[in-house]
């Protein structure tokens, strides 16, 4: 008898202990990643999920600063080679464990996933991986690389034994989704659900076990279902909430919301490389020198932008005043620049000293579904640039419209428009990578400027940038990077800032989300109030 | 009928021919999918490799030229965003939506039938006015509003229904569907009534219209004259001559039910092929918008077709052309 009730005791408590343990998840995911397999498309959506499967060699927190993951420890030996050590002692989802070999075999997979919409080459190009011993790799490249870690927090680590042959469906169906991370791969119901549950043997990197038992996914596109599944308790986090809603949820003490900025500037770019822009006309409509190539009109556009309106009035709030390419904090940022002050006058007087005292008429471009209220942002620019004498007439259009036009719809595949709104994220999460490709010269052979639609060019520009690119020293390299900012933002106004769009995560009240930076949603970053 | 069948088999396919050459070209004349998919960060050696790997470097005759060919072994493309075969992309989420619209039918149909005979039958009552008063709301409300509308409501204020998502999956004589499980049933009400609601309508006005006309025939008074219940002259006198036109409609809307949802599943999150549809024309997956649209034109001269033999059942005066 005595001997049933402590049996029943130890049971009650085995179930009891199993229930506080028992937590389950589920998240209201605006966007839907296209696949599991983690190489397959390197797109927010994607790399967000596949964290929770898979690790990095290097791990990148919610403000984007390294940490220690698969490896422990890396530092550039000498110029051209990068020596990282592994941790020890960490185990696949499947109990074997992970070596240098799984790390050299992910090196030679990622580049390379067949109908990849978006592959990781960017990042692994010039880079040769050799095994030193079962947890030392050392990675050369032809020339110095400091950017090393910052490219491989980028790309996740997967099984050899599982990886070996397997395609994109095989990582969608759970056969080959093997990971070290802290959540193990359930079942992926396209449209409708992703399940993954918690990996008792996780090494711990990231903010310790796993605290969930079982995370459901939910993709819910539109902005009022996803907060109406909120409130209504069918979910328990959402991201992405509408800044319009921001201040009405803050209100309701069922939920808990967070907001951080993200590492996404909102920024104009304007046409700097056409004698007569076609959508630049003179007062009346005749032709007339394109004013963008001078740069006291570009500095007059940039005191004319109200940026404190523009946040409070048109963002809700919900968003930071930018004078530069990322927010303070980020590697690579200039301390001396600040958002530029509101002043029509000073402005003016640019447009007249500029001869452009009677203004010009002017089309500005912008896509209607691509960030946070661009529209919007739109329209509001118009207002204050016709405040100067800038007659403005507007025209928004779907992303899926809009890019293409904004990138080559010109003659030769240029760009089209003449002044357009877009948005820089840095994923790498440093300046080098709005620099490198929004305000280095193009250039197609050595891959920089791709996304640089106003074509701005200054060869003291492109040195620093460059010289930055192989510069190891990061203290150094943080220097330059700021220096070409200055002189690329602030003196050339080679592109406008004008905010940093900020992300709020809404949650029932007993639990609360750390804002990233990457914008990535992470079941890793809830905490329990 | 053989010949009938035939013959529409034979158009059909010519249908599908001009459709596929509309939609080929029209969806390649918008926008860039390669700037809708890749990662901004990437350069431009990796964008000319992912426009090689779509097959987009090629002309565009060229690629119609392919896409022919493999439509023809039963391939319509492979989708740019998920990289698998769009037809099984699409065939993966047709029974969600097949169930969201047989379920939004028979809701539509189990109200609007007996309300519609009720308001032609008694066109003045109080009842009658307010039934067709409340089918003018019903299809002059936007959709999404009335979605996000039933959602607060029933979710969020009454927490009776789930807000969101496709319930549990159940199987019955083999068939899986969320139909046959309780959460199924609770998770599928709220987004079929939602579709639900602009059918009703119309199916109610159709009703009354065709009860206020039928009623006054010769043989409605015929056989009351001659003391047949009254009961038994509504069900099938008047039922039975009511239904044409309105099998008409619900065959050619049930079509539109399935390849329309799109609004409904957005709201409801129903991850069936509406939801795909939308998010393949926002990202430019064009194979998926190809496939889709080949689909739904095969659908709706199968549908076409159904309606017309289930005429005949319906009414033997009309005869099919060429059946004999």
């Amino acid at each position: 008898m005595n001997i049933l009730n402590r049996i029943l005791i130890i049971m009650i408590g085995c179930l009891l202990s199993n229930m506080a343990l028992a937590k389950d998840l589920t998240v209201g995911l605006k966007s839907e990643p296209s696949s599991i397999d983690p190489h397959y498309h390197n797109l927010g959506p994607n790399n967000s999920l596949s964290a929770h499967i898979f690790d990095t060699l290097v791990g990148s927190n919610e403000n984007q600063q390294h940490y220690p993951n698969l490896a422990v420890t890396w530092k550039p030996i000498n110029d051209t080679t990068w020596e990282f050590k592994l941790r020890k002692g960490v185990k696949w989802h499947d109990g074997s464990d992970f070596t240098a070999d799984d790390v050299v075999f992910t090196s030679k997979r990622a580049a390379n996933v067949p109908k990849s919409p978006s592959g990781f080459g960017t990042y692994l190009k010039g880079k040769t991986f050799v095994k030193i011993d079962s947890h030392t790799i050392h990675i050369k490249t032809e020339k110095p690389y400091p950017l090393m870690p910052n490219d491989l927090s980028t790309v996740k680590i997967i099984s050899k034994k599982y990886g070996e042959g397997a395609s994109t469906s095989d990582y969608n169906s759970g056969k080959a989704a093997i990971g070290t991370g802290p959540y193990k791969f359930v079942e992926w119901v396209p449209g409708d659900k992703i399940v993954l549950k918690a990996n008792p043997n996780y090494h711990g990197a990231l903010k310790g076990k796993p605290a969930f038992n079982k995370v459901l996914f939910k993709p819910i596109k539109t902005g009022p279902a996803r907060i109406a599944a909120l409130l209504a308790g069918d979910v328990d986090l959402i991201d992405s909430v509408p800044p319009l809603d921001v201040a009405r949820l803050k209100k309701n003490a069922s939920l808990t919301l967070t907001s951080g900025p993200s590492n996404r500037v909102i920024y104009i770019h304007l046409d700097q490389f056409r004698e007569n822009s076609p959508y630049i006309k003179a007062i009346g409509g005749g032709e007339i020198k394109n004013p963008l190539m001078d740069v006291r009109i570009r500095k007059a556009i940039s005191l004319a932008i109200n940026r404190d309106a523009m946040v409070a009035k048109v963002m809700e709030g919900i968003a930071l005043k930018a004078g530069q390419l990322l927010p303070a904090g980020f590697h690579g940022v200039s301390p001396n620049m600040k958002p530029d002050p509101y002043d029509t006058k000073a402005a003016k007087k640019l447009m007249a000293d500029a001869g452009y005292g009677n203004g010009f008429e002017m089309t500005i471009h912008g896509p209607n579904d691509r960030y946070i209220n661009d529209a919007k942002i739109v329209e509001a620019l118009a207002q204050m640039l016709s405040r100067i004498g800038i007659k403005t007439k507007v025209e928004t259009m779907p992303k899926s419209v809009y890019f293409k036009r904004a990138s080559a719809g010109g003659p030769n595949k240029s760009p089209e428009f003449s002044f357009m709104l877009l948005g820089w994220g840095a994923g790498s999460g440093e300046a080098s990578s709005p620099l490198r490709a929004l305000l280095h010269t193009y250039d197609k052979s050595i891959g920089m400027g791709r996304a640089n639609r106003g074509r701005h060019s200054d060869p003291a520009v492109d040195k620093i940038i460059q010289q930055a690119l192989s510069t190891v020293n990061a203290d150094a390299r943080g220097k330059l990077l700021a220096e070409a900012t200055e002189i690329a933002v602030g003196k050339n106004y080679g592109v406008i800032p004008i905010h940093y769009q900020m992300n709020t995560w809404a949650a029932k009240s007993s639990l609360s989300y750390q804002p990233r930076t990457d914008e990535y949603t992470l079941v890793m970053g809830i905490s329990n109030n | 009928m053989t010949a009938f069948i035939l013959r529409r088999s034979s158009q059909s396919i010519i249908v599908l021919f001009i459709m596929s050459l509309l939609v080929f070209s029209g969806v390649n004349l918008v926008g860039d999918p390669v700037e809708m998919l890749i990662n901004p960060e990437a350069d431009q050696a990796e964008v000319e490799r992912v426009i090689k790997e779509l097959g987009l470097d090629k002309p565009i005759t060229e690629q119609y030229w392919y896409f022919l060919m493999n439509a023809f072994k039963g391939d319509l493309g492979t989708s740019f965003i998920f990289g698998e075969p769009a037809l099984k992309l699409i065939v993966q989420r047709m029974p969600a939506t097949i169930e969201l619209a047989l379920f939004s039918l028979f809701i539509s149909l189990i109200f609007a039938i007996p309300l519609g005979i009720y308001a032609g039958l008694k066109p003045e009552s109080k009842i009658s006015k307010t039934i067709m008063a409340g089918s003018i709301l019903g299809f002059s409300m936007p959709t999404f509003w009335v979605g996000i509308l039933f959602i607060m409501f029933f979710a969020v204020y009454l927490g009776w229904l789930p807000s969101t998502g496709r319930g549990e999956i159940g199987s019955f004589l083999g068939v899986k569907s969320s139909l046959f499980t309780l959460d199924g049933l609770s998770h599928i009400f709220l987004p079929a009534l939602n579709l639900a609601l602009f059918k009703l309508s119309s199916v109610i006005r159709l009703t009354r219209a065709g009860t206020r006309e039928i009623i006054h025939q010769d043989y409605i008074k015929f056989a009351r004259a001659k003391g047949v219940a009254e009961s038994r002259v509504i069900n099938v006198h008047l039922l039975k001559n009511i239904l044409i036109p309105i099998v008409t409609i619900i065959g050619l809307e049930f079509g539109s039910l399935i390849a329309f949802s799109t609004v409904t599943e957005t709201v409801f999150a129903w991850p069936g092929m509406g939801k795909l549809i939308i998010d393949s024309i926002y990202n430019l997956d064009r194979p998926v918008i190809v496939a889709y649209l080949m689909i739904i034109v095969i659908f709706f001269v199968f549908l076409n077709l159904l309606v017309d033999i289930l005429y005949t059942l319906l009414d033997p005066r009309v005869r099919i052309q060429g059946s004999n």
